[in-house]
């Protein structure tokens, strides 16, 4: 059976391949595991990379394949992050404080630590008690449970809200951006429990992993996000591939007609978004460690917005079309904010591209959504239509290789 | 006989506007019925209320051999029942084959889970088969419907219906747009329909509904004018002043 979906479905496999050629590629000439031509710094913005495609992939289920422009894609991918978040920095202060301590003449009792612990964490917002939602927090197997649990939950409830009372179109956009800004805000307060607007930090040193220097550990992640990528491709083009998908497409182009022939048009939106909230989480979880640092800024509203502009820039309703488009734009938007691009002097006025970037990308959106609303991954059609035109009409000779009614009239 | 279908006293009103007036209605599980009516007098309304988009402000609708009620149901669910529905504009995924189309109209099981480990077998493709070629478009079930003409489309969308296996059709002008062959041809369909489910449609067309050879309902600002035969209601002098005179 998986060998007919490949068959069927050859951009996959052709996806698949690229991504290894990558992945293998970045490998041998890493720092950490080969010729040291990449360094540790890009190799981890090329992890973080491929965890945008993959959330960019989720964003194009939600978005291209059902119709739901959701704005909200975003606080998922950042909740992932705060979810593993709090187990890194977690065990790796009681690391720290337990070697501190034992230092000390009197052994710590177990409350001391873990007041130490909390001394260590909260001290930065002002307090050293545990909040309750830090109760799972030294088990890296619940956390990682959270990952899924906590993004999956919230979408589970604002969805069935908000897709049971059909609420569609702009609307459900704007709800979902409320979301995000609630949630956001929330996370900026002290006592949010998640230390406001100081984030969470040293999300890179992995716990009890001190010996493995960040060049390792760097392509570690990075095969993790590529895996995971990889996965989670396979599952949004399996998805999409049967009736299922069938029905997606059916909801975004007349949701009404769909429920005429029994389907149920909220069940559907509910599972699909739901879905892509938690490969936004376990997508967000594997991007911050490699960033080293969440802050509740990473889950302002905008950022879901350009999760939305990725996606058009490179083709919705295709999911290579997201993985491009992701991993597009944030590359060169990385370029032109990391002052690596050269100001252009244009005699009366500098054009600093730190400042003009986001007019270029903004630019772009309007352009691409105008004039080639295919996006970048629309390019693709080009070569495939050259190759096997898409030839209508009723045949006018006797074989299959005959004019054709619209190619004679042309 | 007991009906499949029993729609009695209802009632829906938009805006003080009184779209549906104390209507009745009642059709049997294996039957034709017509009904024709000046614009505005209720008929697509009718339809949304049994199909349940449109919710009435009295007046029950009575489904099946268990009497079930059909109000407060999801149109999904009302679906599932078996009441099936064909729009005046055609609507078909345009952005999908007909394949793709009929497939998703099959009778199966609905839920989401189910759908998602569907694959197509050898006998459903048998039934989208022998659906497409009674429609006429077997040769282009690889095509995508965007491409098909207005008729194949309508052609596609009593597919999806007939796909569907409902117990209840209700067909909105289904022969518009068609040629004299293909509406032949469609009478054909609903006739052959009718012999083993309920099938109402809604027609302007004289001639076609003369050919559909079966019981007339005449409605007027929402409400049952005359029933009967063809015959009988075109010679009831309400029915020439309201609608056939003019």
């Amino acid at each position: 059976m998986s060998d007919s979906f490949l068959k069927r479905n050859p951009s996959v496999l052709i996806f698949l391949a690229v991504l290894a050629l990558f992945v293998l590629a970045v490998t041998l000439l890493a720092e950490g595991a080969g010729a040291g031509v990449i360094s540790t710094s890009f190799v981890k913005t090329l992890g973080k990379t491929l965890c945008l495609a993959l959330v960019a992939v989720a964003m194009d289920l939600v978005w291209g394949y059902t119709g739901i422009l959701s704005l909200g894609h975003f606080a998922f991918f950042g909740l992932g992050g705060y979810m593993i978040g709090m187990w890194l920095m977690y065990a790796r202060t009681q690391a720290i404080v337990m070697s501190s301590l034992a230092e000390a003449s009197i052994p710590a009792t177990e409350s001391e630590i873990t007041d130490a612990i909390g001394n260590q964490i909260f001290g930065v917002v002002g307090s050293s008690e545990f909040p309750l939602i830090w109760i799972f927090a030294d088990s890296l197997v619940l956390q990682l449970v959270l990952v899924v649990a906590v993004p999956g939950i919230l979408a589970l409830v604002f969805g069935w809200l908000a897709f049971r009372s059909r609420v569609t179109g702009v609307y459900l956009s704007i709800l979902t951006q409320a979301m995000t800004l609630g949630l956001a805000l929330y996370l900026f307060q002290n006592d949010s429990g998640l230390r406001g607007n100081n984030g969470l930090s040293g999300l890179q040193n992995l716990p009890g992993m001190d010996h493995v220097p960040q060049a390792t550990l760097s392509i570690w992640f990075f095969w993790a996000s590529a895996a995971a990528l990889a996965l989670g491709y396979l599952f949004a083009a399996w998805i999409v591939s049967g009736k299922f998908g069938s029905v997606l497409r059916g909801i975004r182009d007349n949701e009404a007609r769909v429920r005429f022939l029994g389907y149920s048009v909220e069940g559907y939106k509910l599972f699909i978004f739901t879905v892509t909230a938690i490969i936004a989480g376990i997508a967000g979880a594997l991007y911050y460690p490699q960033a080293g640092i969440i802050n509740p800024a990473e889950i302002a509203p905008v950022a879901s917005i350009y999760l939305a502009v990725w996606v058009a820039i490179g083709g919705r309703g295709r999911l290579y079309g997201a993985v491009i488009g992701a991993v597009f734009v944030s590359l060169v938007s990385s370029w032109f904010t990391g002052g690596q691009a050269p100001d252009v002097n244009l005699g009366f006025y500098t054009l600093k591209w730190v400042d003009w970037w986001l007019i270029v990308l903004g630019l772009s959106f309007v352009l691409v959504t105008l004039f080639a609303p295919r996006g970048i991954g629309g390019l693709v059609d080009l070569w495939s239509e050259r190759r096997r035109p898409d030839r209508h009409g009723a045949d006018l000779g006797p074989g299959a290789g005959a004019l054709r009614e619209k190619e004679a009239s042309k | 006989m007991s009906m499949l279908l029993e729609v009695s006293g209802v009632s829906v009103s938009f805006d003080g506007f009184k779209a549906i007036n104390n209507l009745s209605f009642a059709i049997g599980p294996a039957e034709m019925r017509a009904i024709i009516g000046p614009n505005g007098a209720g008929k697509t309304t009718f339809m949304d209320i049994v199909t349940g988009k449109t919710r009435p402000d009295e007046g029950r609708v009575i489904w099946g051999e268990r009497n079930v009620s059909l109000l407060g149901m999801s149109e999904a669910r009302i679906a599932r029942e078996g009441v099936g529905r064909k729009f005046q504009k055609p609507t078909v995924f345009e952005d999908q084959t007909v394949l793709e189309n009929l497939l998703m109209a099959l009778r199966a099981n609905r839920s989401p889970f189910a759908v998602m480990f569907y694959r197509s077998n050898r006998a459903d493709l048998d039934r989208v088969e022998e659906l497409a070629s009674e429609i006429g478009l077997l040769e282009s079930l690889a095509r995508k419907s965007g491409e098909l003409s207005h008729g194949q489309k309508q052609w596609l969308e009593i597919g999806m219906l007939l796909a569907q296996e409902p117990r209840l059709l209700l067909v909105d002008e289904p022969a518009a747009g068609m040629t004299p062959a293909e509406r032949e041809h469609t009478t054909a369909i609903l006739v052959e329909a009718a012999k083993t489910r309920a099938v109402v449609v809604v027609e302007h067309d004289m001639e076609f509904v003369r050919r559909l050879d079966c019981r007339v309902t005449v409605l007027h600002e929402g409400a049952v004018l005359a029933e009967g035969s063809l015959d009988h209601v075109t010679a009831n002098s309400q029915v020439i002043d309201v609608y056939l005179g003019r």
